[in-house]
């Protein structure tokens, strides 16, 4: 285990940014430019777009309670994460511990599930 | 082999490998999209791109270059800064994510010992994860930046999924863990080449039976919730919803073009290649070779190994166009239900049972004994889950059966004036108020 393990990744990450830099950057360039009002107006399959307030517009809360239950689970896979790797070195305990947690984390999930969190209309 | 073997490469031997993962990674992409159109144009009963190169083969060239020198559009609305940075996000994460995809065993390259893998970490799957979940953030910021409404639905509903299922999908690989004891991509390689004997005393018989080294076979169900959630997981058919043509004309792209827009495909691209390399790294044995060409000694040696990875990953890719040629796309909320209502507990519930047997299998008598509180705590969980929730009785709505029998719509529907008529009926109006006042006055002179 050492640090030298993590350069060629940190290599492909550069290689991969300047990539993507090079294309974006270019592409301005080797394109054509002819300029057309319209064109550079939202899509709205021809219709006039869509009055937007800056900062972009309201959206359903319900992408917001979505994230906020993403993070309670993968909070709870940052915990099993470790857990199974030491699993066999952890033995019983591990085991109890782990159920014990589990289903800690499964109650709230079911009070979610039954007020309706989970649903979609 | 284990992590040592990682981290001693000359800096040449990195940079050919790099580069080697780099063209391999942009030829694939061209080769794939050129393959998903030449099967769905066959699963449609049509020829498919035909015309470049010898079956069409050049067909994805072609378009690469077309697109290259397309007018590249900088809509008035959008934030252009962050427009700018989004498709560099995507493509940086698609690309880090093969650091630490392995490829095959040690072999001799120039003279040098070395795997055939850029590299690898304690932590490789997490890396993969990572990436994946940064991932989001190009197309969550790309369609937010467009200022178009289309985009920004795109943009939600992309983000909603692909963090819906990345639950899904990193729980199941818990299970993997478990088994393999470790988080670094070759280690788990080379766990699935073992084939430890397993003994399990069930109520007091002896049962010794050998493990197939695969886990895909050994843990079928974590291998079946990891490909569910592999195709959320890429936003493809049938979960393709925010990409729904029908609905959103292209989601969270559709206001970029020219390179930019390249970036995004790409990027897509290769985030299934990914998942399909993730996927047979963690289940199918990674680069060994499989059963009837495993029993040739020298099949998971040299050079030959990386031709077993590729074709299980192609098989991969092949399962994402059938996919998208035979499935219909879900509806939203289906499709919700289905992450977070059963893909999760059953993911919760099977990560118990595997712990439980692997805990017993360690302990001595402790077989019956887990068997029965894994029992008890499993009937608990399926009384929870499958508990008839009272439905409310809605009634059978009627059809409307307007003249004659016929369906119309309602006579007195008022259709919402367009902005434009508004706009003139304003100014109408106000052009009449001063009339009147104008005829008013007048009247009152009089």
């Amino acid at each position: 285990m050492s640090l030298s393990q993590w350069v060629p990744l940190v290599v492909l990450f550069t290689l991969a940014t300047l990539f993507a830099l090079f294309s974006v950057t270019i592409a301005p360039y080797i394109g054509p430019r002819r300029y057309n009002k319209a064109k550079l107006e939202a899509y709205e399959c021809g219709i006039e777009p869509t009055p937007t307030p800056p900062g972009g517009s309201r959206f359903p809360v319900k992408f917001y309670l979505t994230a906020m239950l993403f993070i309670i689970f993968d909070i709870e896979i940052v915990f099993l994460y470790p857990w199974a790797v030491a699993f066999d070195s952890l033995g019983m305990f591990g085991f109890v511990e782990m159920l014990l947690f589990i289903v800690t984390v499964f109650v709230a999930y079911t009070y979610v599930w039954r007020r309706g969190g989970l649903d979609w209309d | 082999m284990g992590l040592d073997a990682f981290g001693h490469d000359p800096f040449w031997l990195v940079i050919i490998k790099i580069l080697a993962v780099f063209v391999f990674l942009i030829v694939s992409t061209i080769l794939m999209i050129w393959f998903e159109r030449r099967v769905v144009g066959r699963m449609q009963h049509r020829p498919g791109p035909n015309r470049y190169g010898p079956f069409g083969l050049l067909q994805s060239v072609a378009d690469a270059l077309k697109l290259a020198l397309k007018e590249d559009i900088m809509p008035t609305l959008a934030d252009k800064a962050v427009y700018f940075i989004a498709p560099i996000i995507s493509i940086m994460c698609a690309f880090t994510a093969w650091a630490v995809i392995p490829f095959g065993p040690e072999v001799s390259i120039f003279g040098v010992r070395s795997p055939l893998q850029i590299t690898d970490v304690p932590v490789a799957v997490l890396v993969v994860l990572a990436c994946s979940g940064l991932g989001v953030y190009g197309i969550v910021l790309g369609g937010w930046a467009s200022g178009s409404t289309y985009p920004l639905l795109g943009a939600l509903r992309s983000a909603a999924q692909v963090i819906s299922y990345e639950v899904a999908l990193g729980l199941s690989i818990v299970a993997v863990f478990m088994l393999s004891g470790s988080m670094s991509t070759s280690e788990i390689v080379m766990s699935q080449g073992e084939n430890p004997p397993i003994q399990l005393s069930l109520l007091g018989m002896e049962l010794n039976f050998n493990v197939p080294g695969w886990y895909a076979i050994l843990l079928l169900p974590s291998f079946i919730i990891f490909m569910i959630s592999m195709v959320g997981e890429t936003n493809r058919a049938p979960f393709d919803l925010p990409e729904a043509e029908s609905e959103l004309v292209g989601g969270f792209h559709t206001e970029y073009s020219s390179l930019k827009f390249a970036m995004f495909f790409l990027a897509e691209y290769i985030n299934m290649f990914t998942v399909s390399a993730m996927c047979v790294t963690l289940f199918l044995g990674g680069w060994r070779a499989p059963w009837p060409i495993s029993i040739w000694g020298e099949a998971n040696t040299g050079w030959w190994p990386i031709l077993w990875f590729l074709g299980k990953v192609w098989v991969f890719m092949f399962v994402f166009v059938w996919l998208r040629g035979t499935m219909p796309r879900l509806r939203y909320d289906q499709f919700m239900r289905l992450g977070w209502k059963v893909l999760i507990p059953l993911n919760l519930v099977w990560i118990l049972v595997v712990a439980g047997v692997r805990v017993s299998t360690q302990q001595e008598n402790g077989t019956t004994k887990t068997l029965v509180i894994g029992g008890v705590v499993l009937l608990a969980g399926a009384v929870i889950l499958f508990y008839p929730r009272r439905k409310q009785y809605v009634e059978p709505a009627t059809a409307d059966l307007g003249l004659g029998g016929f369906p119309v719509p309602p006579l007195d529907l008022k259709v919402p004036p367009s902005p434009r008529t508004k706009k003139i009926e304003a100014t109408r109006e106000k052009a009449s108020v001063g009339t009147d006042s104008k005829t008013d006055t007048t009247g009152e002179e009089g």
